[in-house]
């Protein structure tokens, strides 16, 4: 590895965040630290050596990130993965220069484009085409440029018809789509990109993802990418950064820092508090309480499963008011990350739907005679709103037995494959 | 220095949307349109030859009340609007800093720009009243050289309001009383400022607090140049020009620093 090839080098980075009520009292703090670098002394608040371990409490301050330490390649396709606030969105915020790193440098070669959220800058009341321009010049390109490309952009958007009706009228969907072909078509020299943006229908993920790898592979261009979806992660990143509590717990290949992600994941399996989380949203609290699973009218402790009957998995949760766009996806994974199937819970209505303030009880049954007995499965519940995911990091892993008394009998003879389909077989002699 | 003066203007592309937008939306969905850029001043102008010049009594410096105070009254709102509106920048643009970088001086820029095309059209309003009063032979007018002086004075109050603006805002990401300060601050500083009266009616004593103030000198020199009113003096526009690079780099220094942590604050 040369000093050449190094598109973004990150050094010593650390991240400190404040906790609880900022503004209040603070001139006379700030004085002391304006005296105290006045004097060549280092800053009397802030405290060294704590990490982010959000389930600890008290302290003032609190170390989003750590003494980060890393370099990226030009060219690159890299992966970040951890639990929700392991400090992936931190990181994408000080490499993106939204915000600046408490200590360290990071230092980037060439442009950078940051998808943090789709169409940044749209305003209601401009049409499609002057949104374009607008969010175009956000993200820094140019006039000249986006002439250059404007066809191509409202052709990827597939909204061609609409595009000079002002973007109020537009339905979520449409936005969204708008926003990420204006994206897409951004050619910076290191694209950094947050999956929570990839939301609108599969064929158009798949369009946007399958660009992705374009700008990646003929520019020669550098892509980061959060992804709660180990799945797309493992198809598109050669490399995995692997984030806890504000750390860096490894890089590596991304077969092998997708196993340790699921190992840590493991330990916390079914431990209530660790299931336990709440959102807080502008306006809203939204918290899973608790996740169970049944088998034939009971409560199963663990995770090893029957095949013969059917799963249900209950998940308990809370909001304080109401959303206007929810949405309940669960991914299903093989042993190997394989997305075997995703299912939503109003297929009809992919962008979400409007869900009441209060307390429910959201249930999920998967048939009997699915599952393989011997095989080990991954299901991910994911709740989401428009361009936000609230929980995405709960992956849940299942086992079935490999036989017995409730189990699928099997002798002699093993069932291969991932999924046993309910295919039906007849067989009929025929007489002639 | 922290401001990266090549990289801004990498992004003036942006500069010009953000103005487009601005007007593009600013009337959308009103029935009167633009005309709502003449309708302000002359409202205004009625009011204070109304409430000051006929109630009040106070002299205009012997030219019409309506010249008098059309010409304050387009000046100072170019000032307290640009002031007004860059001195919330983050807080109005929260959304936008907290997704995604570009050079944030970008945003008050823009602001001021914006301003400035509505401080255009406002000036040919009072363009055209000057001509109306010059043609029908007013004599207590005269119009000289010192007008020339125009594009400064405009440059001056883009400046004054795009300092202040930008200190004010950056301070209100953390302490947040400056918010209120401002909202009455600003339509008393505008009393303290010869809008409503001329500087010569001034005691000796006060003068020189009313001196002060940097746009003192640039009401007064403008008034001088269009309308011949009042006394021209090149060290209050000196005094005018100095104060106003002071507090736009003072300004630029402060805004720079904030905008990489302010996303934090908010």
């Amino acid at each position: 590895m040369n000093a050449e090839n190094v598109a973004i080098e990150v050094k010593d980075v650390s991240k400190q965040y404040r906790l609880g009520e900022i503004g209040s009292g603070t001139i006379s703090k700030d004085l002391n630290r304006w005296w105290a670098k006045l004097r060549g002394k280092p800053d009397p608040y802030l405290r060294m050596g704590e990490v982010n371990d959000r389930t600890k409490k008290g302290g003032e301050f609190v170390w989003a990130l750590k003494d980060l330490n890393f370099n990226i390649n030009q060219g690159e396709i890299v992966g970040i993965i951890g639990k929700n606030g392991a400090g992936k969105s931190t990181l994408l915020k000080l490499l993106s220069k939204v915000t600046g790193p408490t200590t360290g440098t990071i230092k980037a070669k060439g442009r950078i484009a940051a998808l943090l959220e789709v169409g940044t800058g749209f305003h209601p009341e401009m049409t499609g085409r002057e949104n374009i321009y607008m969010n175009g010049t956000i993200m820094g390109m140019t006039r000249k440029e986006i002439n250059e490309k404007l066809d191509e952009i409202v052709e990827f958007s597939g909204i061609a018809k609409y595009i000079d009706t002002p973007v109020k009228r537009y339905s979520s969907g449409m936005t969204v789509r708008l926003g990420f072909a204006i994206a897409a078509h951004l050619e910076p020299e290191i694209l950094i990109v947050d999956e929570v943006l990839a939301v609108g229908d599969a064929e158009f993920q798949k369009k946007a993802i399958g660009k992705m790898k374009d700008v990646s592979g003929k520019g020669g261009r550098t892509v980061l990418f959060v992804s709660h979806n180990l799945g797309s992660i493992e198809s598109l990143c050669a490399k995995c950064i692997l984030m806890k509590n504000g750390q860096i717990q490894n890089i590596g290949p991304t077969k092998d820092i997708i196993e340790e992600y699921l190992n840590i994941d493991e330990n916390s399996f079914l431990s209530a508090n660790e299931i336990k989380r709440t959102v807080n949203l502008d306006d809203c609290k939204f918290s899973l309480e608790d996740i169970s699973f049944w088998q034939n009218g009971t409560k199963q402790v663990g995770n090893s499963f029957f095949n013969g009957y059917p799963l249900e998995i209950k998940m308990q949760i809370e909001v304080t008011n109401d959303l206007p766009t929810f949405q309940f996806v669960v991914n299903i994974y093989t042993e190997s990350m394989v997305l075997l199937s995703t299912s939503f819970r109003n297929e009809k209505k992919i962008m979400g739907e409007e869900l009441e303030m209060g307390r429910y009880c959201l249930s999920i049954t998967m048939p009997s005679d699915l599952f393989v007995g011997g095989n080990r499965y991954y299901v991910q519940p994911t709740f989401s709103i428009t361009g936000k995911h609230l929980i995405h990091d709960i992956i849940l892993p299942l086992e079935f037995a490999e036989n017995g008394l409730y189990g699928r009998m099997i002798i002699g003879q093993t069932y291969n494959g991932e999924l046993t389909l309910p295919i039906d077989w007849s067989t009929e002699k025929l007489n002639n | 220095m922290v401001l990266n003066l090549k990289e801004v203007w990498g992004y003036k592309d942006l500069l010009m949307m953000f103005v487009k937008r601005d007007f593009v939306t600013y009337y959308k969905q009103t029935i009167l349109g633009p005309i709502w850029f003449f309708i302000q001043p002359i409202f205004t102008t009625l009011v204070y030859v109304f409430v000051f010049g006929n109630i009040a009594g106070l002299s205009t410096d012997g030219v019409p009340k309506v010249l008098f105070y059309l010409s304050g009254v387009t000046i100072w709102n170019y000032f307290a609007d640009s002031f007004n509106k860059v001195s919330t920048t983050f807080k109005d643009n929260q959304q936008i800093f907290g997704k995604v970088y570009f050079p944030r001086i970008i945003t008050p820029l823009s602001i001021v720009s914006s301003n400035l095309i509505k401080f255009t059209i406002q000036l040919l309003l009072f363009f055209g009243f000057l001509s109306y009063y010059l043609i029908s032979g007013e004599d207590s007018i005269s119009l000289n050289s010192v007008a020339l002086l125009l594009p400064l004075l405009v440059g001056l109050m883009a400046g004054l309001g795009l300092g202040l603006g930008m200190m004010i805002t950056s301070l209100t990401t953390k302490y947040r009383d400056l918010v209120f300060l401002l909202q009455f601050g600003i339509q008393l500083l505008m009393y303290a400022t010869p809008v409503i009266y001329p500087l010569s009616t001034m005691p000796e004593k006060y003068k020189i607090f009313i001196q002060l103030n940097p746009m003192t000198g640039i009401i007064e020199t403008f008034r001088y140049g269009f309308l011949g009113s009042g006394s021209f003096s090149s060290m209050l526009l000196l005094y005018s020009t100095l104060s106003t690079l002071i507090l736009l780099l003072l300004g630029t220094y402060i805004f720079n620093k904030t905008e990489q942590n302010f996303i934090d604050t908010v």
